[in-house]
């Protein structure tokens, strides 16, 4: 893969812009968060590194809007969501956000094909572009063959029966589905071995270069680095971490 | 919608659980009406027991007394009515008819009524239905007998079978009346009451079966046979009570009240519906004790449910992890659950409205046999509609607790799962 990808023109400027944010878990033994200034290129693939407990999660949750800082603005795509209600801010990350957890990502009991159009239930505008294209059941399958998971699991089993990797490249397909703006992927290949790491990885980012779509991933691998557009490391923009534990 | 079909995905994943709890409720709703079908139909019984009759006359006592012994067998009289009070009564100008009773004697503990041909006539249960044969005829003989359907059918009599009379009411009996056997002539159609357990015969046949005995026990040395004792005066000296139908309907509270007032002797004199309304008063709080008993079980079955879907409230904060990922509000989440709790409240309802059905179609016919009970099938009343709807709602309330927490949780949450 080539990792410069920054150069194509980028529609905007940035779409995400944190500035002079602070953030303190109510009643959590004083876990608090604050990020003066952070923006995320267009475009952009980011590998955010930092050890297990280093505030990752704060962080997305921020990102994301389910967490809302006390102090600061978080603007994503020109929308400051800490501004929302909350309603709003489910509604936004509904619209925008394709999100990949580092696992148990899929509703065991659901088929492959209802995991990957959950979001649309919740995504009017995503829903409306994938229906532009022909059915969503199709965009669904287009993906989940795109993303190399073979036609008889695409209809088939209940999400329980995949492998772990397999249940990833359908989470993958999720997040893709309806070509949000902004991929989060938490820790998606800390399940998988060397190989489908890598594997995996060669789809995400043909996938979402592919949408278009803005990457950030966290994880705690640094091995990872030199395949993303930038790396950064959390304790490097944010002004303090855990203030009691340190 | 993809959400609420994988909210019942969902629920299949747990569908030993699910169904469980749908059972619990299912048998709970199953009791709660079908108390209310039994208490219906038992009041139904009572009440169908005896029609057309306007007073029923005995001695002085409470007139739920009077009514239970006189037509439900029930207890014992603590008097008798003198037969020259019963004759003054019969020719009141008001009386249409009055038919004597007589217990006191038993046949393998069903009780023996000495009668007259009239009961047969003037006898009616379930408003108009009155006494039919099903094989045999009315008394004719001193000592002809007739059976009810139950007696025969228990004892396996044929008309012209042979039975014998205890003395006294016990199902083993050691004093007979073996020395003056009768003979069936007569068994009755099958009415649902207690007529079905009662052995028919003739005022005369009980004075006869009873001229040697004094006090309870045979006269020593003095012994009278079958045959002597036809040609000896049988006119009863006194009976156990008397129902009594008059010309008009309208006479009935000032013959009722002059009964009461009879000098020679005192008499009561009760309206049977009166009676069976005292009755009600009586077992109404039994019937009371029963319902509030099967609330109980419906709330416990409810309580189950809660349980139920709080204990997969921990597994399931995974789930709820990604629909919050998704974009789901924890709104959202809480109207799964409480749709959750809905969905298993309703189809308990239903499955007990089945199961209640099904068990009514397949009991009633025994329970008619054995009991005399006829157990309503009919469509649930209002009121029943009303708390099956309230028992609905309080489901999907219940559901509230553990969604409540699931919403808790999932804002706490948010997308990473803590466990």
């Amino acid at each position: 893969m080539v990792a410069i990808s920054v150069d194509q023109p980028a529609p905007r400027s940035h779409v995400i812009a944190v500035s002079d944010l602070s953030f303190t878990w109510p009643g959590r033994n004083g876990f608090a968060l604050a990020i003066e200034r952070f923006v995320l290129p267009a475009r952009e693939r980011l590998l955010l590194i930092g050890p297990s407990g280093s505030g990752k999660s704060t962080f997305l949750g921020l990102i994301c809007g389910i967490l809302t800082p006390q102090v600061g603005r978080i603007d994503v795509l020109g929308t400051d969501i800490a501004g929302l209600s909350a309603a709003a801010r489910d509604a936004y990350r509904a619209e925008h956000f394709g999100i990949i957890f580092q696992m148990f990502n899929l509703l065991p009991y659901g088929t492959v094909i209802d995991n990957v159009l959950l979001p649309l239930s919740f995504a009017p505008e995503r829903r409306r572009r994938v229906i532009a294209k022909g059915s969503a059941e199709q965009e669904a399958a287009r993906l989940l063959r795109r993303l190399g998971l073979a036609a008889e699991l695409v209809r088939g089993p209940l999400a329980a029966k995949l492998s772990v990797g397999q249940q990833q490249r359908v989470a993958a397909a999720r997040a893709l589905i309806g070509a949000p703006e902004l991929i989060v992927a938490d820790e998606p290949t800390s399940a998988l071995d060397r190989d489908r790491q890598t594997a995996f990885l060669d789809l995400l980012f043909s996938e979402t270069s592919e949408a278009g779509a803005t990457l950030i991933m966290v994880s705690h691998d640094e091995s990872l680095a030199a395949r993303f557009d930038r790396v950064m490391r959390l304790d490097e923009i944010t002004l303090a971490g855990q203030k009691d534990n340190s | 919608m993809i959400v609420l079909r994988l909210a019942l995905q969902s629920l299949r994943n747990r569908w030993v659980t699910a169904l469980l709890t749908v059972l619990a409720i299912a048998v709970s709703i199953v009791l709660l009406l079908g108390v209310e079908k039994i208490r219906t139909g038992a009041r139904q019984s009572f009440a169908d027991t005896i029609s057309g009759t306007d007073l029923i006359v005995g001695a002085r006592s409470g007139s739920l007394n009077l009514l239970l012994y006189s037509v439900f067998r029930i207890g014992n009289a603590t008097n008798n009515v003198s037969w020259q009070s019963y004759q003054d009564i019969l020719a009141r100008p008001e009386v249409a008819w009055a038919v004597p009773l007589s217990l006191g004697d038993s046949h393998h503990g069903f009780r023996v009524l000495g009668t007259t041909g009239d009961y047969f006539k003037h006898y009616r249960f379930r408003q108009t239905q009155g006494l039919t044969f099903g094989a045999g005829a009315p008394f004719d003989d001193l000592f002809d007998a007739v059976v009810g359907a139950d007696v025969a059918a228990a004892l396996g009599y044929r008309v012209g079978d042979p039975i014998v009379v205890s003395h006294g009411l016990g199902s083993v009996s050691f004093i007979e009346h073996d020395d003056k056997p009768f003979r069936v002539s007569g068994i009755l159609a099958k009415t649902g009451t207690p007529v079905d357990r009662t052995v028919h015969v003739s005022l005369e046949a009980i004075e006869a079966i009873h001229v040697d005995w004094q006090s309870g026990g045979r006269i020593p040395g003095q012994s009278v046979s079958a045959d002597e004792v036809r040609g000896m005066d049988l006119k009863p000296k006194a009976i156990t009570a008397a129902l009594v139908g008059l010309k008009s309907k309208l006479a009935t509270f000032r013959l009722q009240r002059e009964i009461n007032e009879y000098r020679a002797e005192p008499l009561s004199a009760i309206l049977p519906g009166a009676a069976l309304q005292e009755l009600w008063g009586l077992v109404g709080i039994a019937e009371t004790a029963l319902t509030v008993v099967s609330a109980m079980v419906v709330a416990t079955a409810l309580l189950g449910m809660v349980t139920m879907i709080l204990t997969t409230l921990n597994e399931r904060r995974r789930e709820m992890a990604i629909l919050r990922s998704v974009g789901a509000r924890p709104r959202t989440i809480l109207a799964l659950l409480m749709a959750e709790a809905g969905v298993l409240t309703l189809t308990g309802i239903a499955l007990g409205i089945v199961l209640l059905y099904i068990g009514l179609l397949a009991l009633q016919p025994y329970v008619d046999r054995s009991y005399g009970l006829n157990l309503p099938i009919d469509a649930p009343k209002p009121a029943e509609l009303v708390s099956l709807l309230s028992i609905a709602v309080a489901g999907c309330l219940a559901g509230l607790l553990p969604a409540l927490r699931a919403y808790r949780l999932s804002v706490a949450d948010g997308m990473t799962v803590r466990t």
